[in-house]
């Protein structure tokens, strides 16, 4: 599993592997939310954690499509199933990996873009932080979705379709982290339940992405 | 080490392609699969593989390398890249064997996107020793090879037999194995009687 | 006798010939005695007015909204566990249904907001539960409408249903939490049951019960045809290997 990890990140940093885009992504919506609703402070700033939000959930977005469908046309999907690994930790891989080459860096990129948006002082490290515990929900949904359309030829709008919804709880508790952060309030209780989707994404969707691969590849 | 395969049905999508398969395999054996296009060559190889669960009877996915027409790298990853990766996924750590037998050691350091399609085919060939596993499911293993490339995966084919390895191959060309059987899957075609696996071919009302 | 044999096809369309009739009448018997004592043989609320009287459209189409989702779960686990295709097709035969429901419940809710609140629509916690559970029954209709193949279609439909399930309870929580983090303590009660009085009960309860049999007579129709596109299918596929 990991020579998986370790494929997958190469081929993401590789030449055409679209490493960098959702974060090119994310820096453009940053840019394109004050040019549409004007440059004045007070309007931007209680708005900016939910648009960093929806910037980070909308450039995870973007690359879902890649993580199962490249391997299913070059045949490498098949070869995987027929592999020694267990289909679950295939999953659970895949979304490591697409989490490490597009969650941890809108992770890190939110709080610096965060200043474009003049959010709050105080709310900036919980943007950091709710990104940082959130984003993984993303991915894992992300890659469930993805195997759940990974035979589709036109699966990527369809993908949207399935996954945004599901994204729901992730953007409100995460938004309301930072939110409260910014008014001065404790984040605890939003923090500990983005982290408990987190952690019961990360234990329980392969098992149903490892479902779904499985009949899509019979 | 035999496989043997008894009473298997085989199925693409709902409908049950191929049903009553029976053949056994042995050690250092070939069995060369014939049949038209359709016939459900492919089909039996996916549920060898484990791919398709089958309708009826049993397989061995674990003892089987398999495989496809596709490929199976990463047009950006070089070869020796490429094959260290399927090395580890299957748990052997040795490429060099498998370089040797298809001739690979100057390509090593290529980009698969930049290798001809022959030069391709032979590095998704390489894999299957890499498996480690005895039995190699081959769909159609000698397209868009040439002669020379034919003759030189007869030979590690051959290798993998003389080993102690078996493999089921999809061909239409003579590779002048030794030891193939032939057989023709045409003979294990579902009839055209309703399928008793669907519930909705009989009238419902 | 076991209630498995109606999962067989031929079975189901016997039962459901029979049933059907008996199904509609006690159905349209229902919901008209519900909805006209409703609309014309209650009094007005003495808050709201004539107003109230879209309880007995909104209520129970909200009631079906919920419970055809719920319905959809059993029958998946039903196919995933038992693989028994009747159970499938129901599932897939129920969403739009659910879908219409939900949109009635919203719909009915905003003409009702109007006079009551002042306004179509309120982020209530209540209201964007239904908002996202109606998002739900769009994804898993284009997701079933999406895959030709129909065993394969019926599988990751009945996971999505699953899955999404445990999401869309997370959501009703997240729209709670999140509402009485923006305002506190400012909620719109929509608790018909709280709040009605006798004379206003008892036809809800009838056209409760007239909603359920029309969601039942409803599913009953679309399964059918669904079982009679299967069986289509089935006599083309075999055609293509004659």
């Amino acid at each position: 599993m990991i020579a998986l990890l370790l494929r997958d990140l190469r081929l993401a940093i590789r030449a055409g592997g679209g490493f960098g885009l959702g974060l090119a992504f994310f820096l453009i919506l940053a840019t394109l939310v004050p040019l549409a609703v004007g440059p004045q402070p007070d309007l931007l700033a209680p708005i900016a954690p939910g648009i960093l939000w929806l910037g980070a959930l909308l450039a995870c977005l973007l690359s879902l499509d890649r993580i199962f469908a490249l391997d299913l046309d070059d045949g490498s999907l098949d070869l995987l199933a027929t592999a020694p690994l267990p289909l679950e930790g295939v999953a659970a891989t895949k979304a490591l990996a697409h989490w490490l080459t597009t969650g941890l860096p809108l992770a890190i990129a939110g709080p610096a873009l965060s200043l474009l948006l003049f959010m709050p002082a105080p709310a900036v490290p919980w943007l950091g932080l709710s990104l940082l515990l959130g984003t993984p929900a993303l991915s894992w949904i992300g890659t469930f979705g993805a195997a759940l359309t990974v035979g589709l030829r036109r699966g990527s709008l369809l993908l949207s379709l399935l996954v945004l919804p599901l994204y729901i709880p992730t953007l409100v508790f995460g938004a309301e982290v930072v939110r409260r952060g910014a008014e001065g309030l404790s984040p605890a209780t939003p923090l500990a339940l983005l982290a408990g989707i987190t952690l019961g994404c990360i234990g329980l969707l392969p098992f149903a992405t490892a479902a779904a691969l499985r009949i899509n590849l019979k | 080490m035999t496989l043997t395969i008894t009473d298997l049905s085989c199925r693409r999508g709902e409908t049950t392609v191929l049903h009553g398969v029976t053949f056994a395999v042995g050690a250092g054996e070939a069995l060369v699969l014939r049949g038209a296009n359709g016939a459900g060559k492919t089909t039996l190889l996916r549920t060898l593989a484990g791919l398709t669960p089958p309708m009826t009877g049993s397989v061995v996915p674990d003892l089987c390398a398999y495989a496809a027409h596709a490929d199976g790298l990463k047009g950006q990853l070089t070869v020796a890249e490429n094959l260290t990766f399927w090395a580890h996924v299957f748990g052997t750590r040795d490429i060099a064997p498998a370089v040797v037998a298809f001739d690979l050691a100057p390509l090593l350091s290529r980009r698969v996107a930049d290798l001809s399609a022959g030069q391709k085919r032979r590095a998704a060939l390489a894999r299957l020793p890499l498996t480690g596993r005895p039995v190699w499911l081959l769909d159609e293993p000698t397209v868009s090879l040439d002669a020379d490339n034919v003759a030189r995966f007869a030979a590690a084919a051959g290798a993998h037999l003389a080993g102690g390895g078996s493999a089921v191959i999809a061909t239409h060309i003579d590779l002048g194995l030794p030891g193939a059987a032939t057989l023709d899957v045409s003979r294990f075609a579902a009839s055209h009687a309703p399928d008793a696996h669907d519930p909705f071919a009989e009238a419902v009302e | 006798m076991s209630i498995w044999e109606y999962a067989n096809p031929r079975r189901f369309m016997a039962t459901s010939t029979a049933v059907l009739p008996w199904v509609w009448t006690a159905a349209a018997v229902l919901c008209a005695t519900g909805l006209i004592w409703g609309f014309f043989f209650t009094p007005e609320d003495y808050r709201m007015g004539y107003s109230v009287k879209i309880i007995y459209l909104h209520v129970p189409s909200a009631f079906i909204a919920i419970n055809a989702w719920f319905m959809m779960l059993v029958a998946s686990l039903i196919w995933l566990v038992r693989r028994h295709h009747v159970s499938a097709l129901a599932a897939r035969a129920a969403a739009p249904i659910g879908l219409v429901m939900t949109a009635v419940a919203l719909l009915t809710g905003a003409i009702w907001g109007k006079p009551m609140w002042g306004t179509y629509w309120e982020w209530d916690p209540r209201l964007t539960a239904f908002l996202i559970l109606g998002l739900f029954y769009l994804g898993y209709i284009a997701l079933w409408s999406a895959i030709e193949a129909a065993d394969q279609a019926a599988d990751l439909t009945s996971i999505l249903c699953l899955v999404g399930t445990v999401f869309a309870v997370l959501s009703r929580y997240a729209a709670h939490f999140w509402n009485q983090g923006l305002h506190q303590g400012a909620s719109l009660s929509l608790d018909a049951e709280e709040n009605v009085a006798d004379v206003f009960w008892l036809p809800l309860v009838v056209s409760l019960a007239g909603f359920v049999l029309l969601f039942i007579a409803l599913v009953l129709v679309r399964t059918r045809t669904e079982i009679r596109r299967r069986r289509i299918q089935a006599l083309a596929a075999r055609e293509r290997l004659a």
